[in-house]
């Protein structure tokens, strides 16, 4: 009988933090600046300056530690992790080994097999690195530091996970956390959240662990579930013919579906780790800690409990809207400027999605405001405008966040609520569609479907419908 | 001497250090991390029964800045700590990972 296999993984997932400035220095970390415009003598490692650190920063990593249940560790420090490296200035990273800020957490996540817990060993404070850009022309590389310095977070994992599905439930709930906390965006396709999967695998019923690999470049959920797979069939291969699996680091190529070691075994990761003198010791009082406890957002699994609660809404939508913190944020925001859940819901379910699908935006790229959501679901309460003329005018608030009001105001888009004027085109419409009138009259219910759309065309889209079909049939 | 530093540690250090050492430098590098080593080995002879590891020589704590932009764009000056420049970037060494 063919052996039976299980695949042992743990993570490691880096969070570019949300704050302004950068972790050691005040260069601002916002993105799109022309190379090396967010630079300074401390980002660029030069003698003689000094790494201060950003106290947002340490907010944000503690409130993800206590969010994850981790154990804060009340006395830490930062220590130096040294290679050489182009896109890293100093010639060591600013990082955290001896005492991490948190430890010992774990987090429930949920699959099609149940729930489960999945432990947390570390999360770390520590800086990102520039970008090596190859030149084409001259046989050299160029640097931007804008990136160097960026605050980081590294939640490290336990071996905990045994398949794609669970490492996906994890990274969702770490995304889920994080966003709601506000302190990333945690976006995979733009970089700020990255995880490195650390896989081996072993016998069914095996205590001891097997030889792992370390997985980078996966920068989407889809992309971590073929790495997943991919990996976990050429160690078995490796396995089933005798051979041995190397412990290295490895390069997912999610195009070519496979992947390639990065580094040779000759050149040995030995880093050096010791104190950094430029950075003073944390200590953290218990006050501390619990200010930031008291800040500490409502949750996405309390939020969907409260929404069951509070709002009639199917659970499916609940699950929809709270899957995004800016999202739910609309919603409850809109509903609080005294729109109907169901009705803001199906803005968010229907229309938003359709168009944040059509455009590849995230639920957290939504510009429009609450305010402007109501009011628009103000017009089609009051059958100022007709659903047709909203579903426009929403697509040009989801662009641009306009005044719904002042919009069909300006392009005259209100329903013509004049009787007079809609049965006169009704009349004209009877009268120009001589044979559907005929169909309709033999009892070909569905002509009336067409003359309700002529009559529109001829109102500009700018009726109500169901008038017109009234109006319709009582002049037929 | 107590340390004896094998070839193979200097030629590693002098990997990790991106050094390259003539035989004549090895020979002097393996004196000086030896004695080096002797002297620390003097200082494990210390009684430090009790006393907390220390990670810092001053003693100050929680040292930090708010997170309000206070750099503006200074590249023209911190590009001339570059050793080369082009098109607003750093110039080295081409570098694969």
């Amino acid at each position: 009988m063919a052996k039976q296999y299980e695949t042992v993984i743990g993570l490691e997932v880096h969070v570019e933090l949300a704050t302004k400035t950068k972790i050691f220095c005040g260069c601002s970390t916002a993105f799109g600046g022309d190379p090396n415009t967010h630079t300074c003598p401390v980002c660029t490692g030069m003698p003689g300056s000094l790494p201060v650190l950003n106290k947002q920063v340490l907010e944000y990593a503690v409130a993800v530690g206590l969010a994850t249940n981790c154990t804060i560790t009340q006395y830490c420090k930062f220590d130096r992790k040294n290679y050489f490296y182009p896109d890293n200035p100093q010639n060591y990273q600013i990082s955290q080994l001896y005492l991490p800020i948190c430890r010992n957490g774990k987090v429930e996540i949920e699959t099609e097999k149940g729930k489960k817990f999945v432990g947390i060993h570390e999360i770390h404070m520590e800086e990102d690195a520039g970008k090596l850009i190859h030149d084409e022309w001259d046989d050299v590389s160029l640097v931007d530091y804008n990136r160097s310095g960026v605050p980081l977070i590294e939640i490290v994992s336990e071996p905990d996970m045994r398949s794609a599905e669970e490492v996906i439930a994890y990274l969702e709930k770490l995304r889920m956390t994080i966003q709601y906390l506000g302190a990333s965006d945690c976006k995979l396709q733009e970089g700020s959240m990255r995880a490195d999967v650390n896989l081996s695998i072993r016998e069914v019923g095996a205590k001891e662990f097997g030889t792992r690999t370390e997985m980078k470049n996966l920068n989407s959920f889809k992309a971590i579930a073929r790495a997943i797979e991919g990996e976990t069939e050429r160690q078995i291969d490796l396995l089933e013919s005798g051979e041995k699996v190397v412990q290295e680091t490895r390069r997912w190529d999610d195009n070519k579906g496979e992947s390639y070691a990065m580094r040779s075994k000759e050149d040995a990761q030995d880093y050096r780790y010791f104190p950094d003198p430029d950075l003073v010791p944390i200590v953290l009082d218990d006050a501390f800690l619990d200010e930031i406890r008291a800040k500490q957002p409502e949750f996405r699994e309390e939020k969907m409990a409260r929404y069951k609660e509070e709002f009639d809404i199917p659970e499916y939508d609940i699950e929809i809207i709270t899957g995004s913190k800016h999202m739910a944020d609309i919603f409850e925001a809109t509903v609080a400027l005294g729109s109907q859940p169901k009705k803001v819901s199906n803005w968010l379910m229907v229309e938003t999605l359709r168009l944040l699908k059509e455009k590849n935006m995230d639920s957290e790229d939504i510009r429009f405001s609450p305010e402007n959501l109501a009011k628009l679901i103000g017009l089609t309460d009051t059958k100022a405008i007709n659903s047709s003329v909203a579903k426009e005018v929403f697509e040009v608030m989801f662009e641009q966040d306009i005044d719904p009001e002042k919009y069909v105001e300006e392009k005259g888009l209100k329903t013509v609520n004049d009787e007079g004027a809609l049965r006169k085109t009704v009349e004209e419409v009877i009268a120009n569609n001589p044979q559907s009138v005929e169909d309709y009259r033999n009892g070909k219910e569905k002509a009336i479907g067409f003359l309700v759309g002529q009559t529109m065309k001829a109102m500009k889209g700018k009726a109500d419908p169901g008038m017109v079909n009234q109006l319709l049939k009582e002049l037929l | 001497m107590a340390n004896i530093i094998s070839d193979e540690t200097i030629d590693y250090v002098g990997i990790l250090a991106k050094l390259e050492l003539s035989d004549e430098e090895k020979e002097q590098a393996k004196k000086d991390m030896g004695s080096m080593l002797d002297y620390i080995d003097k200082l494990g002879e210390l009684d430090t029964e009790g006393v907390e590891p220390m990670s810092h020589v001053f003693p100050v704590k929680n040292v930090f800045r708010e997170d309000i932009v206070t750099n503006g764009d200074i590249r023209e000056e911190i590009l001339k700590n570059a050793p080369g420049e082009k098109d607003g970037m750093f110039v080295v060494p081409r570098t694969f990972e």
